[in-house]
């Protein structure tokens, strides 16, 4: 069973239990953020996107103390796999499960749009559906997607392959030009040394369907299904 | 007691809202402003059995929750009874 967590705020989790439903036909539960535990059966742990906790103070902090996130971390730490997106993403910063932290936008405005970006490696459980260098057309929706993190802590990702996904140009190229806001060496998705969590900042669960934008979402959340297929 | 604890973005931390404030600065006539940087200032109300174990307290909150240490750094600027 896939869990998808509901904080206050949240505003993807229904759209990423659809996403997994309708296009990859595997049922997740929905997990309220006051409780303490995991299902016993949860295989994958999904963080949507949102404004948990209305954003307060920063976005993500107040989610990290929730008893929900003590048991994502335990599960994280027993190396299930963990997904977070927008929202999600800042939580997994905040709570330490990823290195770094998101940022105000440079530009201060809120972007939506459906952008590209580049698979850095093709490897479970993310984005082995996917062929490294690939180019994925998902969508973003953020004020506050800025990757920021120190020079030393972005040369051990790099060194660490830990860099999932760059904003590029629709022909992979990584530019200034293609950087929606600001991220530091145009960072879209980080995973854990381990590989086992990955935060990014686009929306592969907007992307499950051709009459809205395409299905390149899939080679990230099918990837996901696949590796705990195998299991 | 009352204390207060000062949020600061870290020096080598962009900072895009401080970068507005100075900009909308420049444009009412300041031209003299030519930095800005935004922070939190938290008024604390809180019991404690001294002005140690008041700031013990309140480094421990700062850490934990009140500043993200990547990118903010924090000073308690006042523990007052």
């Amino acid at each position: 069973m896939f869990a998808v967590v509901q904080f206050p705020g949240s505003n993807d989790d229904r759209d990423m239990r659809f996403a997994l439903k309708s296009a990859l036909a595997v049922e997740a539960a929905l997990v309220w953020h006051k409780d303490p535990e995991l299902p016993p059966d949860t295989e994958a742990v999904l963080l949507p996107g949102g404004f948990s906790y209305g954003d307060y103070l920063r976005c993500g902090a107040m989610a990290h103390y929730s008893p929900i996130v003590a048991a994502v971390k335990r599960f994280a730490e027993r190396g299930g796999p963990v997904l977070g997106t927008c929202n999600g993403f800042q939580i997994l910063c905040e709570s330490g499960l990823l290195p770094g932290v998101l940022i105000r936008n440079h530009h201060l405005r809120f972007v939506c749009e459906l952008l590209h970006v580049r698979v850095e490696a093709s490897r479970a459980p993310f984005t082995s559906r996917a062929r490294t260098g690939e180019v994925l057309r998902i969508p973003i929706k953020h004020g506050e997607g800025a990757y920021t993190a120190d020079a030393e802590t972005l040369d051990a990702l790099e060194r660490n392959g830990q860099i999932a996904l760059r904003y590029c140009e629709p022909d992979g190229a990584v530019t200034d030009r293609a950087n929606p806001n600001g991220s530091l060496r145009n960072i879209a998705g980080i995973t854990n040394e381990a590989g086992n969590v990955l935060g990014l900042m686009p929306h592969p669960e907007h992307a499950v369907e051709p009459s809205i934008g395409g299905v390149d979402g899939l080679a990230i959340l099918g990837s996901l299904v696949d590796a705990v297929a195998r299991k | 007691m009352k204390a207060l604890i000062h949020v600061t973005v870290k020096a080598e931390v962009l900072d895009p809202q401080g970068k507005a404030v100075q900009r909308a600065c420049q444009s009412l006539g300041y031209a003299g402003i030519s930095d800005v940087r935004q922070g939190k200032l938290f008024e604390i109300e809180l019991d404690a059995d001294s002005e140690d174990a008041a700031r013990r307290l309140l480094e421990e909150l700062s850490q934990k929750l009140l500043a993200n240490p990547v990118i903010e750094d924090y000073r308690v600027v006042s523990v007052d009874d």
